[in-house]
């Protein structure tokens, strides 16, 4: 089977101007995400990750090149596209279904089958006992878990994840990364995840792209092949791959981190 | 199900309950033995009851301004200048808040203006305000917008710029429009801030009709105020500040009950 990218990001470059004078963020990046594939993006603290998933996203006009999704270009956020934030923002004032119909109100498409979709998807994640609740009464995890989806429910063929796990705890980090990487697979989404967490993105994604310093250029491209124990992949039990470490330590030196 | 409450912990719910009732009982008598020396001191000769009053004086009065409609009709006057110059205040604030976060421009280009307004006592605006718009209702009622508008459209400005960033970009990758972040994000997030702006208003707004009020001279508390001042009639002075007193105390409790109502997802 032909594989279809579904994001083309090409010749990306972006430079900052401030009174003080300009800053480089990022380098002619090009990248393409195939359909159903998850991309870890991993590189030093204020390389330009961000950046790079706001452009995507349509939220800021790169200085060159251009990002295509399904051959279209972006010129501004589309609905092709979900944005997922460190923290979970939550609107505090609205019940846990209202945050997950927010997308659809915006979007003017909240009818009888969306509403049913979120429901599905809540109760196929365990929230549907809170969905009359408010945000403050949830645990970070499934706050989080509630900010996925609503990203999932307006659909978009793109899940853009900037650091999606970085404000949780540890222990619920691992679970919840563990949970939405699993989600992410079951509904076939195509993802691009910022993280810091090497051993996250490993154990998430299928290709691990490797940023170096500002300006942001696109060092290494790792395919991540996991002899994962047991018949589902999850990234849980993909860490226990003997693979796990080699790719781990490629990774932490082409990093080439320096304290 | 039901938990049988140790006796440790009903020692200690007694504790709390023992020190709540104590602060209620000493709130009330500190009242009452003021008025009782008051009222005491007053029947002795202590003090000179034509530049103090006594309770018993105020409330003689109190009953006769109450029996002969008086007391309702300049106390509802007041009350209505009140309200209508607090609403429009709020709103007009409010709007003005809103136009400053659309267009930065404009807020930049106001800044330095709102801040002299700021610090300006706006009550010295009132001799002006009065001449302009009319000595009647119409200028207390300006002079008691004049006096919140600027607070509110300080405050609730604020209030929008801190919403979080992310929460707008969050919106704006769903592709919302401006309108859209403000009425789905910048408006609900702000509430609370809204809400102490309108607790802090009520007040604000009295000080404007009460001063409104002292340079017109026709009807109002204010009004009773200045007369009982200016004829030496103290009683009728005291009297008007105690209404005063329970009735802008009982306007800002309906705010603060409104917020309670209206706030239940921070309970």
């Amino acid at each position: 089977m032909e594989r279809k990218s579904i994001v083309e990001i090409k010749d990306i470059s972006m430079t900052y101007h401030t009174l003080d004078g300009e800053t480089e963020a990022i380098k002619d990046i090009n990248l393409n995400i195939d359909k159903g594939e998850i991309v870890s993006l991993v590189g030093p603290s204020g390389c330009g990750k961000s950046t790079l998933l706001s452009i995507i996203a349509g939220l800021i006009e790169p200085s060159k090149g251009k990002v295509l999704i399904k051959g279209k270009e972006v010129k501004g956020p589309t609905k092709e596209i979900g944005y997922m934030f460190q923290r979970d923002h939550l609107f505090e004032w609205r019940t846990i279904i209202e945050n997950v119909l927010i997308g659809l109100e915006i979007q003017g498409k909240v009818n009888e089958e969306n509403y049913k979709y979120a429901e599905k998807l809540l109760d196929i994640y365990g929230l549907s006992d809170f969905k009359e609740k408010f945000p403050r009464q949830l645990s970070g995890g499934m706050r989080q878990r509630a900010a996925l989806i609503r990203t999932l429910v307006v659909k978009p063929d793109l899940l853009l994840l900037d650091e999606p796990f970085s404000a949780l705890d540890y222990q619920t980090r691992l679970a919840i990364a563990d949970e939405i990487g699993i989600i992410l697979k079951k509904e076939e989404k195509t993802a691009l995840m910022v993280t810091h967490d090497i051993a996250e993105a490993i154990s998430m994604a299928d290709r691990v792209v490797v940023l170096s310093k500002r300006p942001a250029t696109i060092k290494d491209i790792i395919p991540i092949n996991l002899s994962c124990p047991g018949e589902v992949r999850t990234p849980m039990k993909c860490r226990e791959a003997p693979e796990f470490r080699h790719y781990f330590n490629q990774i932490w030196k082409e990093l080439d981190i320096h304290v | 199900m039901y938990n049988k409450v140790s006796e440790e912990q009903e020692k200690y719910i007694r504790k709390i309950k023992r020190r709540k009732k104590n602060i209620t009982i000493t709130q009330i008598l500190i009242l009452v033995v003021w008025l009782f020396l008051w009222e005491v001191a007053a029947k002795l000769g202590w003090i000179d009851t034509f530049l103090t009053s006594s309770p018993s004086e105020v409330w003689k009065l109190f009953i006769e301004y109450t029996k002969n409609g008086n007391l309702f009709y300049h106390v509802g006057i007041s009350v209505t200048e009140t309200i209508i110059g607090f609403l429009i205040g709020t709103i007009l604030g409010v709007l003005v808040a809103i136009m400053l976060w659309w267009s930065d421009f404009i807020a930049k280009v106001l800044d330095p203006y709102l801040v002299v307004l700021n610090s300006l006592p706006k009550t010295a605006l009132a001799p002006i305000i009065i001449i302009w718009v009319g000595a009647g209702y119409s200028g207390i009622i300006v002079t008691a917008i004049t006096v919140s508008i600027v607070v509110t459209i300080m405050n609730v400005y604020s209030g929008f710029r801190n919403v979080d960033e992310d929460k707008i970009k969050l919106l704006e990758t769903f592709g919302a429009t401006k309108f859209q972040v403000l009425k789905k994000v910048v408006l609900p997030s702000s509430f609370p801030t809204i809400i102490s702006t309108l607790k802090v208003n009520i007040g604000l707004s009295w000080v404007g009709v009460i001063v409104g009020e002292f340079l017109v001279s026709k009807a109002g508390i204010g009004y009773l105020i200045v007369y009982g001042g200016q004829v030496f009639k103290l009683d009728l002075v005291m009297m008007s500040v105690f209404i005063l007193a329970i009735i802008s105390a009982v306007m800002y409790q309906l705010i603060a009950f409104v917020e309670k109502k209206l706030t239940k997802w921070q309970q």
